[in-house]
């Protein structure tokens, strides 16, 4: 099944012109009219402030929740008719905090997915050591803890490791470093690039941070009360002159700790 | 100094009843547990996927919790099948009053779980089942059995007053004890059930801490 997803180019995932509203009420609109297509291999950033939707369009890929309206294409395929635990199991998924089960020591938790699809245990032991090195964690040292006994950029590092243990074709990343302190987030974010280019995943990544957004979009889709107001690569992005896209530029002027 | 002498004479003389009480009162109280946990946890697990229910199970286990005891155990008595003199009536009783407890912990516990760990449960394509038993349940475990553990000092209790209805036990000495205005018979029950307490909340405890996981 995964491997079906893998080999399929083009559009990888598709919103076609995608509202959704809470409990169907159509005046609390939370994504409104979004049409955008994400071929394989990119790496969309969708940027904005909390409550742009951002989130919420994140979720409606692996049919955490489901248009009210239009609908969202992955490999093609409405996500209304996927088998939601099978579209799941073929997309990585890293938030913020990671999520960690914590009565799993980290190895397990790296080999969640595989042991949902039952893979033998010499095949998903492999896979832990493979992924654990990937991210930079010695197997021997971090497999047996538990999430507990970790840094908050370790955890970070275990939830991406187990968001890629099923080799997923997607990504999909809700501010995986918006709570760690800013050396560890600009380690972990220098490290993911690296890494994201050197698996050729198609990823989905959800930030508030222009800089962030900067450093790892191969595109950068800007979103504002539930709409896209404007898409563009990062070496263009700046120079747009949509008033959002102003101010975000002005935060990036006057952040805290950011270089002139 | 002389009642306490006289109340330890008396216990050496009649150490083979009191045992033979105290045994049928910890049976009155696994039996009545056992069942009380194997209603009151699955209901707990179904009511957490439908919080519409919830009111209504919590609110019903309540109604049991606030009766006093001894008149549930009179309202129970009249009642054909499950009522009557004798044990049975007496785990009828034992069990509605440790369903509260148990419930209100099982479902405490496995709706009380971190959101961003059922989040990434279900974003790893968990089934509805899989994130309960693997998920949820482990991770409530604790707070379920630091239910049971109230639950049992509950019912070590009242098992103790279960007496009064023919079902045996410790509360038997009492009882008799007060009947007859005898202080030693009345600690030969009340020591047994009082160390009883303690010995099952000491044990449960240790159980509860070491389930905690983080």
């Amino acid at each position: 099944m995964n491997a079906k997803i893998s080999n399929f180019s083009g559009n990888l995932i598709e919103f076609r012109n995608v509202s959704f509203h809470i409990n169907d009420i159509p005046r609390r609109e939370v994504i409104s009219g979004v049409t955008l297509a994400v071929p394989a291999g990119d790496a969309v950033v969708l940027l904005g402030r909390s409550g742009s939707g951002k989130t919420t369009l994140l979720r409606l890929i692996n049919a955490m929740l489901l248009p009210s309206r239009g609908e969202v294409l992955v490999q093609g395929r409405a996500t209304l008719e996927w088998d939601p635990i099978r579209l799941r199991r073929g997309i990585g998924y890293v938030i913020q905090e990671a999520g960690l089960f914590p009565h799993f020591t980290v190895g397990e938790n790296v080999a969640l997915v595989p042991s949902l699809e039952k893979w033998d245990r010499e095949r998903t032991e492999a896979r832990v050591g493979e992924l654990l090195r990937l991210v930079g964690l010695e197997p021997g040292e971090f497999a047996g803890r538990r999430p507990r006994e970790l840094s908050g950029g370790q955890r970070q590092r275990v939830g991406v490791a187990r968001a890629l243990a099923a080799d997923p074709p997607i990504l999909l990343m809700d501010e995986p470093f918006g709570a760690l302190d800013p050396v560890t987030r600009a380690e972990l974010q220098r490290e993911f690039r690296a890494l994201a280019e050197r698996l050729g995943k198609t990823i989905v990544f959800v930030t508030h941070d222009l800089r962030e957004a900067l450093l790892l979009a191969s595109r950068i889709v800007l979103l504002e009360a539930g709409r896209i107001v404007a898409v563009a690569p990062p070496q263009e992005f700046l120079r747009l002159e949509h008033p959002e896209v102003r101010a975000f530029a002005a935060s990036l002027e006057t952040g805290p700790g950011v270089p002139a | 100094m002389s009642a306490g002498l006289g109340a330890w004479s008396f216990f050496m003389e009649h150490r083979a009843e009191i045992l033979g009480a105290t045994l049928e009162h910890v049976e009155l109280v696994l039996i009545s547990m056992v069942i009380a946990m194997f209603i009151a946890v699955p209901l707990g697990m179904f009511v957490v996927q439908r919080p519409a229910l919830r009111a209504i199970s919590i609110g019903v286990a309540n109604v049991f919790q606030t009766i006093p005891s001894l008149a549930l155990f009179g309202f129970l008595i009249p009642i054909p099948f499950i009522g009557g003199i004798g044990k049975r009536t007496a785990i009828v009783a034992l069990v509605l009053y440790a369903l509260l407890p148990i419930l209100r912990n099982t479902y405490v516990g496995l709706s009380g779980i971190d959101p961003a760990v059922l989040e990434a449960a279900e974003a790893m394509g968990m089934t509805p089942l899989q994130v309960l038993f693997r998920v949820r349940f482990p991770l409530a475990l604790a707070v379920i059995l630091a239910g049971i553990r109230t639950a049992t000092i509950i019912t070590i209790g009242i098992a103790t007053i279960a007496a009064a209805i023919g079902a045996g036990g410790l509360g038997t000495f009492i009882f008799r004890g007060v009947a007859l205005v005898s202080d030693s018979l009345i600690l030969a029950g009340a020591i047994p059930a009082a160390l009883l307490a303690l010995f099952a909340d000491f044990l449960l405890g240790l159980l509860e801490r070491r389930l905690r996981v983080a």
